[in-house]
């Protein structure tokens, strides 16, 4: 079918980030991480959007999912979990769509955990962008999925006994062609993720870490903070080796399997010896091992595209089978159809 | 008779007495793996081409291969055929082919009485008595007295008959049902030609299993003609139906169809969300079909996918639609009352088997009115309406559509285990004669309001695409006219009270209840959905014996119709059978403070014709 393309690099915008923004008042918690996932948002669209009433923005339940309100485009404010499913619905029906969807970590990855997974390995091409806040804040604070192992929270005093999940290690199990992790805190590189993800064609996966001031306040300060981020943080580019801390002579290389830090410092390891950073790596494996620094002691955590590869979407590949079984069979024909089969006549 | 089958050269004059019957009811049993189904089907399809008014009743257990043998494996398929019109699969079979021990044990008790059983007698061995859980061979004892029992080698026959095909020898024995096939339809006088035509079809690829089943058929219908043990043949004369055209059509393959008709007739490309359960599968698997009728189904990961899909595709403008049995309602439960505060065009299909929980998924019933009408959290009225017969689904399946979007609201149809496998002869209506469904996509952008309201409270139909009228819906409380989110006390009651208002504004559009039989009869016999047959047949027989009696069967059970209460308030006694524990009667007496006297079965099984007629003669004699 005709692929109507609505989504990618504008060259000449004509819309600013006013023309993103409702006239709703924005009801969260004045400081939240949320404000500037927002801001980030209507700020980029303009230049990968190219008609507004084609963008649809879905959610599902809790305070990330209030999302769709603010935004100045077809909205749908869903149930709990479900929004990667009624994207689908919205995108399968009309292709022609962007269907943006934003989800919290409770949302995304433990009730509608199944919805993530199919949209991702079906590659139905939807932007879903987690606020990944590390706790439930509009049920006022219980652990969520991504909580750390003895988090305390009001459902767990003595501490959460589960382990976490990795949403970026979910993500690429499930074949997410386009994942990504971003920071509320880096607004710059929000917005380069937001970009590269409207871009991408097929299930775009954005990780926000989002400060939750109320209920889980600084839990990702280690990362956000200025004294701490250079030698915490490793900004991920393609084809550019894995270089990270404050005066930028650390590196990572890849040892086998294995990554480590190497210091560049010393005149024991030179830039050659750096993990050069390959996006669209077609073999998963390295983009895995990435995905696990957050899980190891001593390695920082990767912010970026950590994978973005080329693969056919879902809707299109629906929409194709549609146009082939029409020319196949010919375009419907209700009379011949109602009249088929063993029929008789009754005179 | 003069049979002559091009394929095979063979003239042949048909020699054996011939006598004609009104009509008939055969049950084909035997393991889920003897192919039980498809033999009772293709007799079906012959019968149907033949001119018979015809019923049937599939009913086959929810393993898929249960082990051979056992009584828990038997699949059965029962046909009710006629030269006038009738309603139901019969109640009691006059024919039973049993291939073996455990069909016969299990199907026996519901046999006629002096019914012919006929019988695979090769697989009547000491291993398979045992596994049906026989002590002693019946055919010895005194067990099948008062029934005409034939015994046919028929596994032996079959060998015989492919001698040479090249087939091994388990292949073969799957090749029995066919020989079965060709016996019953020597027996009853109907042509193998159709069959033989579906064999070629289905078996293109595999020219052996063409040609052996092909060989099988007319092997057991020869043996008809030549073998002793029949000494006479029944024929059954063309049904007077109405004129026109007809095919024989089962509710699952109806509801596919409707919906395809409500699809063109709308203009709107069909989206089908579903996730496969049992009894409405086909529903899917019809519809995968016809892709290019702009069909687009989505097999989604759950329930709740295969719904909140089905939300998302209506949002953007499609007629959306997800099929399901109860189970599956009960998942998709919270998305139905998504698509209520969003007030969307949704059809939820849920084809009803027994419960609760996972419960009888091959077996029927009507237990899930109640859920259709009030099972959701808050005050979140549908439309409900029922299919009552297989070709009815295929109506009510456009009605539904008309609904849904007219007034932009949930409908559930509710369907059921018995109609949406069953299957009748269906008079094709000409598409041309269908009336069109009208759809209005809110297009302007000035005065536009996501929750404003036309004539019948209905909302606009604004879908993504259109320029100037992004809004946004959601599951929270709106205010009228804006949408806008509001936690206002008044509001909220004001919107529960439009919600409610909007779905009982249907009754103005929809037909009035029809009271059928005599003028002055105190009592009304008044279903809903799937007993349909059953009930008419009961009505229909007593009204022939000179018994004063009326009927009404509800189609539309959200709302009712306008004179319901005036109807119901006219007869002294009202019956009410439903096949669950009178959820139909309950929701009658508190809405119409009436008295109704329940009639309920829970089995998993149609009602009997005689089951219905008793109760209303019982009811009658209480009355003098």
């Amino acid at each position: 079918m005709k692929e109507e393309v609505n989504v990618g690099k504008v060259e000449h915008p004509k819309y600013t980030s006013k023309d993103f923004t409702s006239s709703q008042d924005v009801r969260w918690c004045p400081g939240c991480g949320d404000y500037s996932i927002l801001a980030q948002v209507q700020r980029t669209s303009p230049e990968i959007l190219v008609e507004k009433e084609n963008v649809v923005w879905v959610s599902g339940i809790g305070c990330s999912s209030r999302f769709p309100y603010y935004m100045n485009t077809f909205g749908f404010h869903g149930i709990h979990g479900r929004a990667p499913a009624i994207a689908t619905g919205v995108k399968l029906n009309n292709p022609k769509l962007s269907v943006w969807v934003a989800t919290g970590d409770g949302d995304l990855l433990s009730i509608g955990g199944n919805h993530f997974i199919h949209a991702c390995r079906r590659n139905v091409d939807l932007k879903i962008i987690l606020f990944n806040n590390r706790i439930y804040g509009l049920t006022k604070g219980q652990y969520s999925p991504t909580s750390e192992k003895g988090k305390k929270t009001k459902s767990t005093p003595f501490g959460s006994v589960d382990f976490p999940f990795n949403p970026v290690g979910l993500a690429l199990g499930a074949e997410a062609t386009f994942v990504a992790r971003s920071l509320d805190r880096d607004p710059k590189h929000l917005q380069e993720m937001i970009k590269k993800a409207g871009e991408h064609k097929g299930t775009a996966f954005i990780e926000v870490f989002q400060n939750c001031n109320i209920f889980n306040d600084g839990a990702f300060s280690l990362f956000t903070d200025k004294e701490t981020k250079a030698d915490n943080v490793v900004v991920l580019e393609h084809n550019k080796p894995m270089i990270f801390g404050a005066n930028n002579d650390k590196g990572i290389r890849l040892n086998g399997l294995e990554p480590e830090v190497i210091d560049l410092s010393n005149g024991k390891y030179s830039i050659n010896d750096v993990w050069v950073h390959n996006e669209t790596d077609e073999n998963p494996a390295r983009a895995f091992i990435l995905s696990q620094f957050s899980e190891r002691e001593g390695l920082p955590l990767p912010i970026g595209v950590i994978r973005r590869i080329s693969k056919p979407t879902y809707d299109q590949d629906f929409h194709e089978q549609i146009e082939d079984v029409k020319k196949q069979k010919g375009t419907g024909d209700l009379k011949k159809l109602l009249f088929s089969g063993n029929m008789w006549e009754v005179n | 008779m003069l049979i002559i089958n091009e394929e095979h050269k063979i003239i042949k004059f048909m020699s054996k007495e011939i006598l004609g019957l009104n009509d008939v009811t055969i049950r084909f049993a035997g393991d889920s793996g003897d192919g039980m189904q498809l033999t009772g089907t293709q007799f079906t399809n012959t019968t149907a081409l033949v001119g018979n008014d015809l019923s049937t009743l599939p009913d086959y257990p929810a393993e898929i291969r249960a082990p051979a043998g056992t009584t828990y494996g038997v699949s059965g398929f029962q046909l009710h055929f006629s030269n006038s019109d009738i309603q139901t699969p019969g109640d009691s079979p006059d024919v039973l082919v049993a291939m073996n021990p455990a069909a016969l044990k299990v199907n026996l008790k519901d046999l006629k009485h002096g019914a012919t059983i006929i019988i695979n007698i090769n697989s009547f061995d000491a291993k398979n008595m045992k596994l049906a859980g026989y002590e002693n061979n019946p055919l010895e004892d005194d067990s099948l007295e008062g029934f005409e029992v034939v015994q046919v080698p028929l596994s032996k026959l079959t060998t015989t008959a492919l001698e040479g095909s090249g087939l091994s020898a388990k292949e073969i024995s799957r090749c029995k049902n066919f020989f079965a096939l060709g016996l019953m339809y020597w027996l009853y006088s109907r042509p193998v030609e159709p069959t033989l035509k579906w064999i070629k079809s289905k078996f293109k690829d595999e020219p052996l299993i063409e040609s052996a089943n092909e060989k099988a058929l007319l092997a057991g219908y020869y043996y008809g003609d030549n073998t002793e043990l029949f000494t006479v043949r029944y024929h059954v004369e063309p049904a007077k139906l109405p004129k026109g055209i007809y095919r024989n059509i089962s509710g699952n393959e109806a509801i596919a169809l409707g919906f395809i008709t409500a699809s063109v007739k709308t203009g709107l490309p069909l989206f089908l969300g579903s996730y496969p359960i049992t009894p409405a599968s086909d529903i899917l698997h019809e519809l995968s079909k016809h892709k290019n009728f702009n069909v687009r189904t989505f097999q989604a990961e759950d329930e709740i996918a295969a719904i909140t899909s089905a939300i998302g595709a209506s949002f953007s403008g499609a007629l959306a639609i997800t099929t399901t049995s109860g189970p599956g309602v009960a998942l998709k439960t919270e998305a139905i009352g998504l698509a209520v505060m969003t007030e969307l065009p949704l059809v939820i299909i849920d084809v009803q088997r027994g419960g609760p929980s996972t419960g009888l998924p091959t077996k029927t019933e009507q237990s899930d009115l109640q859920q259709a009408i009030f099972g959701r959290n808050g005050e979140a009225p549908v439309a409900v309406i029922a299919a009552s017969t297989p070709a009815d689904c295929f109506y009510m399946a456009i009605e539904a559509s008309r609904i849904a979007t007219k007034y932009m609201v949930p409908v559930i149809l509710l369907s059921d285990g018995y109609i949406a496998n069953g299957s009748e002869p269906w008079r094709i209506p000409d598409p041309d004669s269908l009336p069109e469904i009208k759809i209005n996509f809110r297009k302007e952008k000035e005065g536009f309001a996501p929750y404003s309201r036309d004539e019948n409270f209905a909302r606009p139909w604004a879908i993504p695409g259109t320029p100037g009228l992004e809004h946004r819906i959601g599951g929270l409380e709106k205010s009228n006219i804006t949408g806008n989110v509001n936690y206002e006390p008044e509001n909220h009651e004001f919107m529960v009270r439009l919600r409610a208002q909007k779905v009982k504004n249907i009754e103005n559009d929809i037909p009035n209840l029809e009271v059928i039989g005599d003028a002055d009869a105190s009592i009304l016999v008044l279903g809903w959905g799937g007993t349909y047959g059953s009930i008419t047949e009961a009505v229909t027989r007593l009204h022939q014996k000179g018994i004063k009696i009326a009927q009404a069967h509800f189609k539309y059970l959200n709302p009712f119709p306008k004179n319901t209460g005036a109807i119901l308030k006219k007869y002294k006694r009202i019956i009410c059978p439903e096949l669950n524990m009178g959820q139909l009667a309950r929701i009658l007496r508190s809405e119409f403070l009436v008295e109704v006297d329940s009639f309920t079965k829970i089995q998993g099984i149609p009602f009997k014709t005689t089951e219905i007629e008793n109760k209303i003669l019982s009811v009658i004699g209480e009355l003098v």
